[in-house]
């Protein structure tokens, strides 16, 4: 069969090569772009169609074993939106947390090839790799939960740095995890073992060992920094959800000095007012602090209206709302590393928090000045469902659109924000940088999330069409590896051989034994059986560089 | 036990270390098997409990045919043809079990259903069924059973016997190990057993409350009304058999522990009320997270039947119970779990996979399932009543022993298996594999309407 390809006279969208919205081809042959293809390669006629790489997804809860416990708590959510079975596709269940298979294909349909898995815990990470598998077209990696881990806080907390960095590498190895996850620094001791209470400030020292958040998180930005990883330390600030909570952000991101950050849904942190009172706006106070420090990235975790599912290892968080409606809620503790928490939630335009939440996001969009280091995403579902990212498109694209929406919700949140001022719309290019070429740069894919010769044949084509969340919901074809799989909306064939991306640092093999005593007495499994075999990957693991660098340590 | 007799030297020995017994849901994965690979026997079993050592050094490769189609020996390849025709023309096929075998296997037996429109079901419907739904109303707390042993100094099983059902648990997980903020072991836990009858495990309990049968809901509410600021009622002894100053002494030490855990069995969940009890439990474990961190957890009982739970959830999105004949996943216990489907003579097919319904199903499910009326496929490792009734029947090698591949413990965490020697059957993986490709072809060529259904 042939496989080689020519997207002709398309209008093409290539942020990162420069080419903004000029029509040309795009040639592919084995998966990738290619400079030229032959006179045999089959056609696809582009013309007056918007050509973009295939969407990339740096933060979202699509499989793991918290994501699971959400799918199996809402059987009511699945029966409101059947996902049926085509001669070419799997059937499966949608709503707010869909089964595998309708994630993989619902991601396909928005025109998203990859997608990031933002929270691990380690010791079930097998069972993420594993939905993985199941998850059929698009590219997956996660990121591994490692600040609430005791082994490792103790290992900061008695100085023991090298130790630390090398058990760090080991983590990444033995879970085959993307990079590292920092939520809600030090909240899970205080949590699990004292009577369910948090962590409340960065400075606050943890009961157990004497370490504050602060320490944690500046160690693990400095472990990441030396290990080279491809991308830095993912985080969940503390307080998230808390008014008056932009101030721990801001010292969150003063913590990295000038080393690289990712804070994560950042929304959600951005809030002014007085903790335990209606919050207000702070998005211009982060905005400025973002906008001046190019070493930090982040993505907005955008609220929109309608359902959503906290799904978060910030297990004290979700137990504090759930105190609100009494919803159903699941915790679930693992041992020595993690929290977690689970609950339900309805984002309701009336009511003044969420609303506000809705038009801090936008404002967090629309003051940012540099959109290769801002990335659309809904925390999915935390802030609502990846399905609503050609609304949120739209919403960025459209100023009158925009007025109009904000006539229907809380006035006095509307009221209360700057947003209506703000009439910045984005373009086409921008919306192709926050959702592809950004993200890509921020996760150091070098193959994804741009056309240029070499890159992963990853593809998606819109027909140009004035409402861009009609345009963006429907893409006529999408391509994976080269392979097309969505031609006139509709799809034409399955995609399995999906990839695992993950890193692999080097680390020094003797850390094992320091870290084996801890497994022995306090996991319910043994070391042994700790670290993920490589079948796991299914032999679809891509393994993206890392470039150690010298330790900080030693430069003191 | 072992086959081999003690005085027999082993010449070609094999140790495998960690390797993972997966009688019940406990899964040890600390279990150091030597096996002479002459013989093909495990020869010992250390650190396995009396389950496992039976598990382990009783298991031998039986001289019988890998498939069989109506009692003569087949080739594996016409048996799943056969297998596959018979689901393909089925009106109402069903797929039950699967607790027993890898979830690589188990995650082929939904899109096998999901091409021929049938019925798949878990064991979970005759176990901890009762425990999905009434997590689906209610939420659990819960945690992973390192967290039991490192912090848990309140301990509870309610309806079960894990002394000789999970005969490692109290030591490995819940009530002797010492652990970060346990370091005395039992002496920093108060263990309550809650059972209508004095098991041999209420021996270990501090405190053991003997039930009036039926009446686990009653005492659960009192103690969810306690957490709520009611009294004990007067009449408590009445109503549920036990005195209120033991209710009212049991709800304080609930609530002034540090870190609470109750599991619980199927004395719970398959006595009147079901999931009703269960939920009752789950939200007592919620309402109690306003005092102290308090947690649940079902103690499951096959090897791998929180597996099945897991991979039936993500590629449906329902645990058990899940019909594909409208071209989409349906969940709907009652209608579409196997002992009703079997009982209203609805199933024309059945595919069973690691279970034995004809040895432990009711009368009238028995009577269908073993009848002409329906066609019975069988995959098992054992030679069971049920794979003696089926009309194609393939036996497999034994997961954990003979093959790898991963299995959930009780509390979700997925572990690898290590096999300790070969078996000259197939493995599930294999034989639902090529299931699923011929049932996938014939699919494609039957080119049905794919929202249509025979059965509405």
């Amino acid at each position: 069969m042939n496989n080689e390809i020519r997207i002709k006279n398309g209008i093409v969208f290539d942020p990162t090569n420069g080419i903004e919205g000029k029509v040309g081809d795009i040639f592919i042959k084995d998966g990738k772009i290619v400079s030229k293809v032959s006179e045999s390669a089959q056609v696809i006629d582009a013309k007056g169609m918007a050509v973009m790489p295939g969407g990339v997804d740096i933060h979202c809860h699509i499989t793991g074993p918290k994501v699971n416990l959400a799918r199996k708590l809402m059987p009511e959510d699945h029966r409101l939106d059947p996902h049926f079975k085509t001669p070419n596709t799997q059937s499966g269940s949608g709503g707010i947390v869909p089964s595998t298979f309708a994630t993989g294909y619902r991601y396909a349909t928005l025109g998203y090839t990859t997608a990031m898995e933002a929270a691990v815990p380690p010791l079930t990470a097998r069972h993420a790799l594993e939905e993985m598998y199941d998850t059929p077209i698009i590219d997956n990696g996660f990121y591994v939960l490692l600040a609430n881990n005791l082994f490792l806080q103790s290992l900061i907390a008695e100085g023991r740095n090298e130790e630390f960095k090398e058990a760090v590498a080991w983590w990444l190895n033995a879970t085959k995890a993307y990079t590292v996850k920092l939520v809600n620094p030090g909240g899970d001791e205080p949590w699990k073992g004292h009577k369910n209470l948090n962590v409340k400030d960065i400075d606050d020292k943890s009961k157990v060992v004497d370490l504050s958040p602060r320490k944690v998180i500046e160690s693990f930005i400095d472990a990441v920094h030396e290990l080279g990883l491809p991308h830095p330390p993912h985080i969940h600030c503390n307080n998230l959800g808390h008014s008056g909570n932009y101030d721990t952000t801001i010292e969150t991101m003063k913590t990295a000095g000038d080393r690289r950050l990712h804070v994560a849904h950042i929304q959600f942190n951005s809030y002014a007012g007085e903790l335990g009172k209606s919050p207000k706006s702070a998005s211009k106070e982060i905005t400025d602090y973002v906008n001046d420090h190019e070493n930090i990235t982040c993505d907005v975790g955008q609220v929109m209206f309608g359902k959503a599912m906290f799904m978060t290892a910030d297990a004290p968080l979700t137990y504090l709302l759930r105190g609100y409606k009494k919803e159903k809620w699941v915790n679930a503790d693992t041992e020595c590393e993690s929290g977690c928490g689970i609950l339900p939630f309805d984002y309701q335009g009336m009511v003044y928090t969420h609303a506000l939440q809705w038009a801090i996001g936008l404002e967090i969009f629309l003051l940012s000045k540099d959109p290769w280091r801002i990335v659309l995403s809904t925390d999915h579902p935390n802030g609502g469902s990846f399905q609503n990212y050609p609304m949120v498109m739209k919403l960025l694209m459209d100023y009158e659109f925009r007025k109009e929406a904000m006539k229907h919700l809380n006035q006095k949140a509307m009221n209360s924000t700057i947003l209506g001022e703000l009439k910045r719309e984005y373009t086409l290019n921008e919306i192709c940088i926050i959702t592809r070429a950004g993200p890509a740069k921020c996760l150091g894919l070098k193959d994804k999330g741009h056309l240029g010769v070499g890159a992963d044949a990853d593809i998606t084509i819109y027909d140009m069409l004035d409402d861009k969340e009609e345009m963006f919901n429907a893409p006529r074809y999408v391509m994976k590896a080269g392979q097309l799989l969505i031609a006139n909306h509709e799809f034409i064939s399955d995609y399995t051989d999906k990839k695992v991306l993950r890193v692999a640092p080097e680390y020094d093999r003797d850390i094992e034994k320091v870290i084996k005593p801890f497994f022995d007495d306090f996991y319910s499994v043994q070391f042994a059986n700790y670290p993920i075999d490589d079948e796991y990957l299914h032999g679809t693991g891509v393994v993206i560089e890392t470039k150690k660098k010298k330790s900080i340590h030693e430069n003191k | 036990m072992s086959v081999a007799s003690k005085n027999d030297k082993i010449v070609n020995e094999k140790i495998v270390e960690n390797a993972t017994c997966t009688f019940c849901g406990c899964c040890c994965d600390d279990i150091t098997l030597t096996v002479d690979m002459d013989k093909k026997v495990i020869t010992k079993a250390k650190d396995a409990c009396v389950l496992g050592k039976s598990w382990f050094l009783n298991h031998v490769i039986e001289d019988k045919p890998i498939a069989r189609i109506a009692g003569k020996e087949v080739p594996l390849d016409d048996a799943i043809d056969e297998a596959a025709n018979i689901l393909m023309e089925a009106k109402f096929p069903i797929l039950y079990g699967m607790s027993d075998t890898i979830c690589e296997a188990q995650r082929h037996c939904a899109p096998i259903m999901d091409d021929c429109g049938g019925t798949i079901d878990t064991t979970t419907s005759v176990c901890h069924g009762p425990s999905g739904m009434a997590f689906q109303g209610v939420g659990e707390p819960t945690m992973t059973l390192g967290e039991v042993k490192n912090r848990a100094d309140f301990v509870m099983y309610w309806g079960g016997n894990p002394a000789e059902a999970h005969p490692r648990h109290f030591a490995r997980y819940a009530v002797t190990p010492e652990g970060m903020y346990t370091p005395n072991g039992k002496d920093d836990r108060t263990v309550v057993i809650v059972d209508i009858r004095h098991t041999k495990t209420a021996g270990v309990a501090d405190i053991f409350l003997q039930l009036t049968p039926g009446k686990d809901f009653e005492l659960l509410w009192m103690l969810r009304a306690a957490c709520k600021g009611f009294e004990i009622p007067e009449d408590c002894k009445e109503i549920c058999g036990v005195d209120k100053e033991v209710v009212e002494d049991l709800f304080q030490k609930m609530k002034n522990c540090t870190y609470g855990v109750i599991f619980f069995g199927m004395g719970l969940t398959m006595t009147r009320g079901r999931h009703f009890n269960s939920g009752a439990l789950m939200a007592l474990a919620t309402d109690l997270n306003e005092f102290t961190h308090f947690v649940a957890k079902p103690a499951r009982g096959h090897g791998n039947v929180t597996g099945a739970d897991n991979v039936v959830s993500w590629q449906t999105g329902y645990p058990f119970g899940v019909n594909f004949s409208r071209g989409h996943p349906r969940f709907n216990p009652g209608e579409f779990t196997t002992v009703d489907t079997l009982s209203r003579k609805e199933a024309d097919a059945a595919l069973i996979i690691a279970s034995d319904p004809v040895a432990n199903f009711p009368k009238p499910a028995i009577d269908h399932i073993t009848s002409d009326k329906c066609k019975l496929i069988s995959i098992d490792t054992k030679n069971t009543p049920t794979s003696e009734a089926a009309h194609v029947s393939i036996q497999t090698s034994t997961y954990g022993i003979n093959t790898g591949g991963t299995v959930y413990r009780m509390d979700d965490v997925p572990i690898s298996l290590r096999p300790a020697f070969d078996s000259p059957f197939p493995s599930d993986l294999e034989v639902l594999t090529k299931l699923r490709k011929k049932v996938n072809e014939l699919s494609k060529k039957a080119n049905r309407p794919y929202s249509t259904k025979k059965y509405m």
